[in-house]
């Protein structure tokens, strides 16, 4: 894992310095409200609907188990015992005291963590595939490059007061996991014919009120010159981008106004005048980062686990959870493991301060200090053995940390909605909550397969609905909760956005409506093999309209 | 923030407190309280203003931040927002969270 080195902890050491006298100002009556907003935001504290909120950066979704102990540490002894991981990879605690923010911070910076623009209109925690520098389908880790990413952006001081904010994520994988599509800028970290390594760069994704795909503006940009082409665009983005209108602000309106090839020309003139400034990647450098993410050694081991196999035989749960939460490990015998924060009846990404201590223990017993955190609000154990796997599930069992549903209907992705979020139309907590019930059925979610339901409890997405296999967006209609109900659409390597099915549902029909959509699937697919998504590609809306609505 | 506001509908006062940014309500006597039901219902009118004036001054005194009216239905138990939004604000997330939530799901998962 990366080390902060002696600029990094000075850097983190002197933020929380300067914001703790900032909070003293505002608690003596030296700032206004007005005046102490936007530093309260450039450290992720906010104002929610019951109380402060604090969001807390966790680069690329990657922990160590100090790292998440003292994420336990911090919902005990300043929260209310429990914290939710976000779909940016972030970690949100729901209740801190304003009085005790500093402290906090003081504590995170203890095990180089911070909450440094996971908020505002700066360049935000840069986020990567979950699986990265473990996946046996990867081509490279992206997380060398995220770094690299955080360490250029981390108060760039050309670029801290952007139009809106500013998201990248970075994959190394043919299949997507990052969502790149749908970010403002996608790196897509690659090989080249000699095995150089190179990106493709996607600009213009975004989700929000205006959902977006982006345009892949570069095939190829070879490694040394990924901070200038990133400095070409955000130039052009910090010079053009609309500042008249915040709902007009992000990238992806610029990119759609002004013609993909026209922001091609312009980003690659500028990139022209400056690839050979202070930001060419001198390789030496790039390999000393990449040294801090060098694969763990881990024992070559049989590719197959005789004491595995004896306990799945023995026992339907685990091998339930094997086969659905584990993929296949770049090193014969391990696997990654996905640890659910989706119980059925719970809350999606919650986790409690004890659970994450659990999970911080089996990282480091089993998995070699490492956990991952999601966008899909689940937790990663990256590096773990087959054998080791019946012991692990029976830890996660005992700790309502062993759902067998990655993948499945009841692993939704969900924001906080009106049971937290100040700009919520509706709640989306309940939503989830119901839908993971109704199906709660294991064998049936099996029969169901893959179906990544999304739900936003409002037009700000960060549930991601869009890119839903089946979205739900929470509405206000006179005065009521409703549902909006997108299909199609997909946040991976084939991105589309999906399309709105016809007239919202109430909160006490939406379950059934849901339900509706995935029997009139399970009627119409050709085959078992054939996923909700391909069905619905195939389909198009029709029948799910007809069963929909017809009957009304 | 004043969205809320319908003619002729009753009224309280709502803040967060600053040290904490718990959710309070102005109660009788120019006391905050912690509960919707104790707060003081207010005419849309003189003592609304006059309400918004003392939570102003608390403003300056730097004891509470993000002040606003809430329409409210008297009901016998007290005041209850008319809007969903402000019900869960005063009332907490309508889902149980914490270790409050782990409990059902540990004895349904046994
Ligand atoms: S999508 Fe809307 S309701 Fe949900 S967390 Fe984002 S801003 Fe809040």
């Amino acid at each position: 894992m990366y080390r902060y080195d002696q600029f990094d902890h000075d850097f983190v050491n002197a933020r929380v310095a300067q914001f703790r006298e900032q909070v003293g100002r505002r608690l003596a009556g030296e700032l206004t409200e007005d005046q102490f907003r936007p530093l309260r935001l450039q450290n992720g504290l906010y104002l929610q609907l019951h109380a402060y909120m604090l969001r807390v950066a966790v680069p690329y979704g990657t922990l160590s188990p100090a790292q998440m102990r003292m994420l336990a540490h911090i919902a005990r002894k300043y929260d209310r015992g429990y914290g939710h991981f976000t779909t940016r990879q972030n970690i949100q605690y729901h209740w801190p005291a304003l009085g005790d923010v500093p402290d906090i911070l003081a504590d995170l910076a203890t095990v180089e963590m911070h909450a440094i623009q996971t908020s505002g209109n700066c360049v935000r925690n840069v986020t990567a595939d979950h699986f990265a520098g473990a996946a046996a389908d990867e081509i490279l880790d992206p997380r060398p490059y995220a770094e690299i990413l955080r360490q250029w952006s981390s108060l760039h001081p050309e670029f801290v007061h952007l139009p809106r904010k500013f998201k990248i994520a970075v994959t190394g994988a043919e299949r997507d996991r990052a969502a790149v599509q749908v970010h403002d800028i996608g790196v897509h970290a690659k090989r080249g014919p000699d095995g150089e390594v190179g990106f493709a760069v996607y600009v213009g994704g975004g989700l929000g009120r205006t959902p977006m795909i982006a345009h892949k503006i570069r095939d190829y940009l070879p490694e040394e010159d990924l901070l200038s082409y990133m400095e070409a665009i955000l130039r052009v983005y910090n010079l053009e981008g609309r500042r008249d209108n915040k709902f007009k602000a992000r990238i992806k309106i610029l990119v759609h106004e002004a013609g993909a090839d026209a922001i091609r020309d312009k980003v690659e003139a500028e990139f022209e005048r400056i690839r050979h400034s202070a930001l060419f990647l001198p390789e030496d450098e790039v390999r000393r980062i990449e040294a801090y993410f060098a694969l763990p050694e881990l024992p070559n081991r049989s590719p197959v686990s005789p004491s595995l196999d004896r306990a799945r035989a023995a026992d339907a749960a685990l091998d339930a959870w094997v086969r659905q939460n584990t993929v296949p490990h770049k090193v014969t015998g391990h696997v990654l493991a996905t640890i659910s924060l989706k119980p059925i009846g719970g809350t999606p990404g919650d986790a409690t301060a004890e659970q994450m201590e659990v999970v911080a223990d089996l990282a480091e017993r089993y998995s070699a200090g490492e956990v991952r955190v999601s966008h899909e609000q689940n937790l990663v154990l990256p590096h773990v053995a087959l054998d080791d796997l019946a012991d692990i599930h029976a830890i996660l069992q005992a700790n309502d940390l062993a759902t067998s549903n990655a993948g499945l209907v009841s692993d939704i992705i969900c924001c906080p909605g009106l049971d937290y979020c100040s700009l919520a139309n509706a709640r989306s907590i309940p939503v989830a909550q119901k839908i993971a019930e109704r199906f709660a059925d294991l064998d049936r979610q099996r029969t169901i397969g893959e179906l990544k339901i999304k739900i936003s409890g409002c037009i700000n997405a960060c549930g991601h609905h869009h890119v839903g296999h089946i979205g739900i967006l929470g509405v206000e209609k006179k005065g009521e909760e409703f549902y909006q109900v997108t299909l199609g659409g997909s946040g991976d390597e084939h991105t589309a956005i999906g399309e709105i099915i016809g007239r919202g549902f109430a909160a006490d029909e939406l379950i059934d409506a849901v339900e509706t959509i995935i029997e009139t699937y399970l009627v119409h697919r050709t085959d078992p093999g054939e996923t909700f998504l391909a069905a619905y590609r195939r389909l198009g809306q029709a029948p799910f309209k007809e069963a929909l609505y017809a009957t009304a | 923030m004043f969205k809320a506001a319908t003619e002729g509908q009753k009224k309280i006062v709502t803040v967060n407190r600053l040290i904490d940014g718990r959710v309070m309500f102005l109660g009788p006597g120019n006391r905050w309280v912690m509960h919707v039901t104790e707060a003081a219902v207010l005419d849309d009118g003189a003592e609304l203003e006059a309400a918004m004036a003392f939570g102003r001054a608390e403003i300056a005194a730097r004891q509470v931040t993000e002040l606003y009216p809430i329409d409210v239905e008297v009901t016998p138990e007290g005041p209850v927002p008319v809007r969903l939004r402000e019900r869960i604000r005063a009332e907490g997330p309508t889902v149980a969270y914490g270790e409050a939530e782990r409990a059902p799901l540990t004895a349904g998962s046994r």
